[in-house]
């Protein structure tokens, strides 16, 4: 039977190859992600060693630092080794903007709602 | 890759005549899936968030309770989730390169980039039993303090700091002393099963069990104490860290037990890292969450490393099967990265 679901000019559709030239080129740029997912990690860790957790101001800069770096390597991993950055428009934003809406409102909720929990304690123990 | 979508007119592709998404339904639902299997790890890592911002005791500390390597003695903070980590972003990039090898159609390419990803996955689901089994077993067990006592403990350096430590403080033993006894206290609660849950401190009916295996439990002193050994204090340019008390203060802590409060390592009712419980089961559930997800993704990637060798693949004239289970493992990464942010680093 014949599918109908498959988009012939888009090169991630079932029945689109690449030639060994396309080939090269998309892995010298897998290559480079990893190198630069690896640095990021290597940069973490000794972020993580390094650094002295003593509630100042420095300390939480480096704490935002940390979830930064983190989210540098989500998109690179989502967008390039899901190669969702590739994908059309339309399926990209149905994948990322609710995701992104749910998330942000419950990080939210719950940061606010967990710092009230322990003004609590802190008052009533 | 993209590209083709500006020649396309609205019409075109919102008509009906193809998909508006340019992929496959297969494809599709995969993504469907992760969205919301990401929803379920957002919401536990937001969960352990909340946890955390609750409570008024200290967190501990990721790279003081994580520092152990196999084999090796010492401190290594961190040192062995780095290694975890690279291997799991390692199989990432190999299966991405099965993936681009299965869009050229090149199935020796394929088996081979996807069998380095399964032995990855391996590699990885090794690292985490071995991570879990220190975790369980800790090092050394500490107890809490019944009523406050004022000690003077020494620096890394040799300094010599007053602390007064309110009730319900930890003070750690050190490794060798700690695993000495927590045998002789698993050899004096041998006979009921029940009541080592029960009775986790030294009390008269252990001492009396342990003295038929030959190991008076009140002989039992150790020499030296930890204070902060999973927290972090950095008070007035002093780095308060792993403070060891010795002598006649060792005594006076180690006479402050609180009975019932002596834990070794981690489980589901005690933990020796911290105050929380919550911060043992929030580790076990989500990195063992994780962890399963990794164990699912090497099961079903060992299944389709057997299909392509089979030649499936070929007779289907497409490798998009990969690219489908590459959606997947590179999702399992992409919480790890998470996972190894929130529980390690922050």
């Amino acid at each position: 039977m014949e599918r109908d679901d498959l988009i012939v000019n888009d090169s991630y559709a079932l029945n689109a190859t690449h030639s060994e030239e396309e080939g090269k080129k998309i892995r010298k740029k897998l290559y480079n992600v990893t190198i630069l997912l690896t640095v990021i990690t290597i940069i973490e860790v000794f972020m993580g060693v390094a650094f002295k957790r003593n509630g100042t101001f420095a300390w939480e800069t480096i704490k935002l630092g940390f979830i930064v770096l983190t989210a540098v390597k989500a998109a690179y991993i989502v967008l390039v080794f899901m190669h969702l950055g590739d994908e059309r428009k339309n399926l990209k934003y149905v994948i990322l903007l609710p995701y992104a809406l749910f998330i942000m409102y419950l990080i939210f909720i719950g940061l606010y709602e967990g710092l009230a929990v322990q003004e609590m304690n802190n008052v009533w123990r | 890759m993209a590209g083709h979508t500006q020649q396309l007119s609205k019409d075109d592709l919102w008509g009906g005549n193809s998909s508006p998404f340019g992929v496959t339904y297969g494809k599709m639902m995969m993504w469907y899936f992760l969205v919301s299997d990401a929803l379920t790890f957002g919401g536990l890592l937001t969960a352990y968030g909340v946890i955390r911002h609750s409570s008024s005791d200290p967190w501990p500390v990721g790279e003081q309770v994580f520092e152990a390597l196999p084999f090796l003695h010492g401190s290594y903070p961190l040192m062995y989730v780095a290694l975890m980590t690279f291997i799991l972003i390692i199989s990432s990039v190999t299966m991405v390169l099965a993936v681009e090898a299965g869009h050229r159609k090149d199935k020796t390419g394929v088996i081979k980039w996807l069998g380095y990803t399964i032995i990855g996955g391996f590699f990885f689901l090794g690292s985490q039993a071995w991570e879990w089994s220190h975790f369980i077993h800790g090092s050394g067990g500490g107890f809490q303090l019944a009523s406050p006592v004022t000690v003077t403990a020494e620096l890394e350096s040799g300094e010599k700091v007053e602390m007064a430590l309110p009730a319900g403080s930890w003070v750690h033993m050190e490794a060798e002393f700690g695993h000495e006894y927590e045998h002789a206290m698993e050899g004096a609660h041998e006979m009921p099963a029940a009541a080592h849950d029960n009775h986790g401190g030294h009390d008269a009916h252990a001492e009396a069990a342990a003295a038929e295996h030959h190991v008076n439990m009140a002989d039992l002193k150790p020499s030296k104490l930890i204070l902060n050994k999973y927290t972090l204090e950095h008070k007035d340019g002093k780095d308060l860290r792993k403070l060891s008390v010795t002598g006649e203060d060792c005594d006076k802590l180690w006479a402050a037990q609180a009975e019932g409060t002596m834990a070794f390592g981690a489980n589901l009712h005690k933990n020796e890292y911290a105050v929380q419980q919550q911060y043992s089961n929030f580790f076990f559930f989500v990195t063992g969450f994780h962890g399963f997800h990794v164990f699912s993704g090497v099961v079903i990637n060992i299944i389709v490393w057997l299909m392509a060798i089979g030649g499936e693949f070929e007779r289907r004239g497409h490798y998009e099967t990969i690219e489908k289970i590459g959606l997947y493992w590179h999702f399992v990464d992409l919480v790890w990265v998470f996972v190894f942010t929130f529980f390690y680093l922050v």
